[in-house]
């Protein structure tokens, strides 16, 4: 039931994303003599990925990752399907419980220019050869901006996620990419709530309000009792004057 | 009436959680060491023949006086950290300690019989230089400090400036030290490096410039290193390049007298820079005329300057510390000369002529396990027959001071390195003798090769052991109870140190940055070992492992401690016995190479001790111990061996997988832009943590399960940005395994410092609100849902939901200097928070107040739940101090262990003091209570017992009457 939710998911998510794409596309059209608007709208990355027996790193072009910078920014994937050739040697890895890695260039998605998204270096996570085979190839790849929007990192899982040793017969099952993509900006931490707190103690006293024999104060409710305590210690005390004090003040 | 209730229900949420100590179990279970730091000025109180103090300022900004008999502090003042609280210079003069604090910034004068501060004036800006007492007519009543361009002359009763004057071409000259001796006059020295010396006397009375001279000096630069004014304002300099002794009549001051030290018959050592050293017994009256001359490590002279000629009146040689010291009109010399390998000798000799004084030798014993003696303070005394006695307090490398008495009786020893612990551990005591004597009998082994007779006389011999210690120990407990109770002493020593029934005993292993290691017994806080590893770099990183515990008898426990060199990665290890503190015949590794990261794994070779992986600058791994049997397990193991590392100078944290040729890959890689934010740390949870239950019943009687990832890391970044309104804080939450970034949360507008805490599925983390200017509590909590994935194993490579993330925030009203959670052995027990305050309490704080499943509304179910309504600011109430009165200053670091009572948790807080404690964050759930009365118990056990007996017999009388109707 799961796995039915987030392929639905999934779908949705692709879909929107055409959607997305072709609105990219829409503008683009209606723009055409405006260069630097189609820039800002966005640019593609590569997706590269590697899984060879000897776990030595070399990437090939998976896909194109379109970013679309902006306030809120989305991506879209392209991606090709894995040759004869591939597929075999996803097997073999898979066998020997090897990786399969991917990557993806640092990039800057608040950029103006196109010169200032590109960065040195790479990102890259990895999962398990055969969880991707057993998975008939449906990924999970999340990328995770930081603040300002620079790529930090990328992470990747398959669903279902676990090697149970289960052979993949069919061929056809290991041809196409099912991706799920997103991308994640870093949630707003929250702070103290004092406001609703007080609100809940403003409303709390207002009840209390409506009720005013419990409003009343302790010296409201005993006043009587305190003053004649009170006038009850004067007349003791000007019962007996210190008479040495008296005396000496005259 | 919803508040009462509410009130009500905290109270009774509160009474479960209020513990606080009773006032006769005062020191009963914790106790606290005080410390001051590593001494830069000490001056033994002289104006009173019976006076038994020292006083002492240190490196640590901390002015103490310090009992000579017993070593104990009779006070102690504790200024800020940092260069603002530096002492610079300290003048005693009869009650009166004048301090020069913060670079010249304050000037205090303490009364040195109470402690009390008599004054305290800021000083006008301006780096500090010197400082001297001024005296005038035998009396002195002022005080000089010497700025980078100003002098000025203050009162000694009440801090006064008297006048201050402006130093001529402060520009130019570096003025460097100041000199009064009584005569009226204040002389300012100066230098113009390689060019001249000035030198500009001063009237004390009004501050008017007397004279003002330069004299041509070219080959001088310093002159405190250099020079000292000897006899009759004779400005004299030790030269090395030049290998003469210069000296300039500060009276006259005509020009340079340069005496070559050949004509003297004497030769500095090549390589050291020769020192001279003066002494001023009143500084209302001129220096003597004797001085000491250092010219090589091992080689003192006393010489005497007598009308412009140098008199050689006694070589020392060898002598490796020399002290002038005055009692009366007497001035000695003290001198320690190495007699042996382990011991050395101090003589006295008289100043005057050089002789030795007869009867004051003292052997001083070197502990082999302690620093080189570094430096020499000298308390001389009158004895009844007027000649001199003396005391010695002898300062090592290892910033101990010890304190002896002739003829070599060592009175105290105060370890002043635990006032800087940089990492500790707390390991098992082994078993008692006995105990082992029973293990080493079952064992496997032993069952092998011997027969059914001989394990019979076996266990019947140690039968007999057993019965023998416990006749003794009857016999110890006899023979006690008859002393009073005040005699009887629970030494503990290394030879009776034994595991108690609760294991609450333990052995504290502290690690201090002089690089002396030492071990402490957890119960009374009393050293016994110490090991001093000499050449330590200075910025060296430590890093403590324990390798094997006492569980594996026969084989010893086992630690180790990496020490790297911060600059140049390179590191050393120190393989030792954690009971004993001796060095292991486990030979360690030659580490060639810088090492990035250690780890300790928890695979064990065939001797239990745990493999400790070591990742050099080439990303190769090489295994401690590398036996061919943990050389095996690696290889099986590697392809489940991940380890991350992070390079905060970069922003990169990535992680790597172990190979089966212990070469290792990159798998993956997460940067985080230097330019925005940087990593300021990385935590981890405890490796010997344990978490009892998986999940959290809810108000509806489901469960809600944590999210319990072993590997997961908690970084937090700091933003570059430090303006009050970008600035922020970065929480990441990343898998160590896969590099999953499972959380990331920014907190806008704060700053740090951030203090984090990383434990069970929480993350709890203080920072600074720059919004609210405030301290705040933030805490995230991870669960995985209402399922569980996968409930046998947790593995990170096959989990693919993310966490629900939970997070709430709270105020609270004080900063705080270090945070740990309390630890128990199986986790069952609640979790506490220990803060260790600026204000040297330590809080603690129950983690029930710091869950984002406070509602702000409440409900039944979270009524149900236990759970308190959300209050936004976290209260400090007085009975969860721990350390009640038992202020701990500077606490820097907190430690936990677990013991063998779930209940309890063993706490040591250090930082310049120590402090150990127990904390029952649940109260004592599994121990009765001291006055638990058994005899009530027993009594009632047996009446009822008695009563059954006598009923039962009622019973079968009454029945057999009936039967007989």
């Amino acid at each position: 039931m799961a796995r039915l939710l987030s392929f639905k998911a999934a779908v949705f998510f692709t879909l929107f994303f055409f959607i997305s794409t072709d609105f990219v596309c829409c503008n683009n059209g209606r723009r055409v003599g405006d260069p630097l608007e189609t820039e800002l709208s966005g640019f593609s990355v590569p997706l590269e990925h590697s899984f060879e027996l000897d776990d030595t790193g070399k990437f090939q072009v998976r896909g194109s990752l379109l970013l679309k910078t902006g306030r809120e920014p989305s991506v879209s994937l392209t991606q090709n399907q894995l040759s004869e050739e591939d597929r075999a040697k996803l097997k073999e890895v898979a066998a020997v419980d090897g990786l399969y890695r991917i990557r993806v260039p640092r990039v800057f998605l608040q950029a103006d220019r196109q010169t200032e998204w590109q960065m040195e270096g790479h990102l890259t996570a990895f999962v398990r050869a055969c969880a991707m085979v057993e998975s008939h190839l449906s990924d999970v790849i999340t990328l995770h901006t930081d603040v300002s929007g620079y790529l930090i990192g990328v992470s990747i899982v398959t669903l279902p996620g676990a090697c149970r040793g289960t052979e993949v017969e069919d061929e056809v099952d290991l041809e196409v990419f099912n991706t799920t993509l997103s991308i994640m900006a870093p949630v707003n931490a929250p702070g103290p709530e004092t406001a609703l707190f007080l609100e809940r103690m403003e409303q709390e006293s207002e009840k209390k309000g409506k009720n005013p024999q419990e409003q009343k104060s302790f010296f409201a409710k005993y006043w009587y009792l305190i003053l004649g305590g009170a006038i009850f210690l004067m007349v003791t005390n000007s019962a007996q004057p210190p008479a040495g004090g008296g005396r000496e003040q005259s | 009436m919803g508040k009462l209730i509410l009130l009500l229900l905290n109270l009774i949420v509160l009474y479960n959680i209020v513990a606080a100590v009773f006032e006769d179990q005062v020191g009963k279970f914790d106790w606290r060491q005080q410390y001051v730091g590593k001494v830069r000025f000490s001056h033994f109180d002289t104006h009173m023949q019976s006076s038994k103090k020292v006083l002492l300022a240190t490196e640590s900004n901390v002015f103490a006086a310090i009992n000579t008999r017993t070593g104990d502090l009779f006070w102690r003042h504790v200024d800020k950290t940092g260069p603002e609280g530096n002492i610079d210079a300290v003048l005693h003069h009869g009650q009166d300690a004048v301090l020069v604090v913060g670079n010249g910034r304050v000037l205090r004068s303490w009364d040195i019989s109470v402690g009390g501060l008599n004054w305290e004036i800021v000083l006008d800006s301006g780096s500090f230089r010197s400082a001297c007492l001024v005296g005038q007519q035998g009396t002195v009543k002022h005080a000089a400090v010497l700025k980078k361009s100003v002098i000025s002359l203050h009162y000694l009763s009440n801090g006064h400036q008297k006048w201050v004057e402006n130093l001529p071409e402060s520009e130019t000259v570096n003025y460097q030290a100041v000199h009064s001796d009584g005569n009226g006059q204040v002389y300012a020295l100066g230098v113009v490096s390689h060019s001249h010396i000035a030198v500009v006397a001063y009237s004390a009375e009004d501050g008017e410039i007397i004279k003002q001279v330069s004299v041509e000096a070219p080959w001088l630069s310093n002159i405190p290193a250099s020079c000292a004014v000897v006899g009759q304002g004779m400005l004299t300099c030790v030269d090395s390049t030049t290998m003469s002794i210069y000296t300039l009549d500060l009276y006259q001051q005509l020009q340079m007298i340069q005496i070559p030290l050949q004509s003297l018959g004497l030769e500095v050592d090549p390589g050291f820079q020769p020192h001279l050293v003066s002494h001023q017994p009143h500084p209302a009256r001129q220096p003597l005329s004797e001085f000491l001359l250092q010219l090589g490590p091992d080689h003192h002279l006393l010489l005497q300057l007598n009308n412009g000629q140098i008199v050689i009146l006694r070589d020392f040689k060898p002598a490796l510390l020399v002290s002038f010291a005055t009692t009366g009109e007497k001035t000695v010399a003290a001198v320690m000369s190495p007699k042996n390998k382990t011991a050395c000798g101090i003589n006295l000799f008289s100043a005057e002529s050089g002789r030795r004084l007869l009867d004051t030798t003292l052997i001083f014993t070197v502990d082999p396990n302690a620093g080189k003696p570094e430096r020499l303070h000298v308390q001389a005394f009158l004895k009844k027959d007027d000649s001199v006695g003396y005391r010695v307090m002898v300062q090592s490398e290892d910033h101990a001071l010890t304190f002896i008495q002739q003829p070599g009786r060592v009175m105290w020893t105060r370890e002043e390195a635990l006032s800087d612990v940089v990492t500790m551990e707390m390991v098992d005591l082994p078993l008692t003798g006995t105990q082992a004597e029973l293990e080493g009998e079952f064992g496997k082994k032993a069952a092998i090769q011997d027969g059914l007779m001989s394990m019979v006389l076996k266990r019947l011999s140690s039968q007999l052991i057993m019965l023998q210690t416990w006749v003794a120990h009857l016999w110890k407990l006899f023979y006690d109870a008859r002393k009073p109770r005040s005699q009887v002493k629970n030494d503990v020593s290394i030879e009776n140190l034994s595991r108690d029934e609760f294991n609450l005993q333990k052995m504290m292993v502290m690690v201090t940055s002089s690089g002396k290691l030492f071990g402490i017994d957890s119960k009374t806080g009393s050293i016994l070992w110490k090991h001093y590893l000499d050449n330590i770099p200075s910025n060296a990183a430590f890093n403590l492992m324990v390798q094997r515990t006492t569980a594996h008898f026969p084989h010893p426990p086992q630690c180790t401690l990496l020490i790297k060199d911060k600059d140049s990665g390179l590191a050393a290890l120190h393989v030792f016995n954690p009971i004993f503190g001796r060095k292991s015949q486990v030979a360690p590794p030659a580490l060639s190479q810088p090492i990035l990261q250690s780890l300790l794994l928890p695979l064990m070779d065939q001797d239990y001790a745990k493999v400790l992986l070591l990742v050099d600058d080439q990303y190769k791994v090489s295994a401690f111990p590398s036996t061919k049997n943990v050389l095996q397990q690696l290889q099986e193991t590697a392809a489940s061996i991940f380890f991350y590392l992070v390079d905060s100078s970069q922003g990169r944290l990535s992680g790597y997988r172990l190979r089966t040729d212990l070469s290792t890959e990159q798998v993956w890689e997460v940067v985080i832009p230097v330019e925005v934010q940087n990593i300021v740390s990385v935590k981890g949870k405890r490796p010997n943590e344990h978490v009892h239950s998986q999940g959290r019943v809810m108000g509806d009687r489901s469960v809600l399960y944590k999210y319990l990832n072993p590997s997961l890391l908690a970084v937090v970044t700091e933003s570059t940005d430090l303006h009050q309104e970008r600035s922020f804080i970065g929480i990441l939450l990343i898998d160590g395994v896969t590099g999953r970034i499972i959380h990331e949360a920014v907190q806008r507008k704060a700053r740090g410092p951030v203090h984090v805490v990383h434990s069970e599925n929480w993350v709890v983390y203080e920072y600074w609100s720059t919004k609210s200017r405030r301290n705040e509590f933030s805490v995230i909590e991870l669960y995985e849902g209402m399922e569980l994935y996968n409930s046998t194993v947790f593995s990170s490579l096959d989990r693919p939901h993310a966490p629900q993330v939970l997070q709430q925030s709270y105020i609270f009203p004080s900063s705080i200097s270090t945070m740990e959670a309390t630890l128990t052995e199986k986790g069952i027990t609640s979790r506490h928070l220990l803060i260790g305050l600026p204000s040297g309490g330590i809080l603690s704080l129950p983690k029930m107040f710091l869950d984002p499943r406070r509602p702000e509304i409440v409900s039944e179910q979270s009524r149900e739940e236990n759970l308190i309504p959300y209050a936004p600011e976290l209260i400090i109430r007085t009975e969860w101090f721990i350390n009640y009165n038992q202020t701990v200053s500077r606490v820097r670091g907190i430690y936990t262990a677990p013991s063998g009572l779930e209940s309890t948790c063993l706490v040591v807080a250090y930082g310049l003091d120590i402090y150990q404690t127990r904390v029952y964050p649940s109260k004592q759930f599994d121990v009765l209570k001291d006055d638990y009365d058994y005899m009530l118990i027993s009594s009632v056990l047996f009446a009822l017992f008695f009563a059954t007996m006598i009923s039962k017999r009622l019973a079968e009388v009454k029945l057999l009457n009936r039967a007989w109707r």
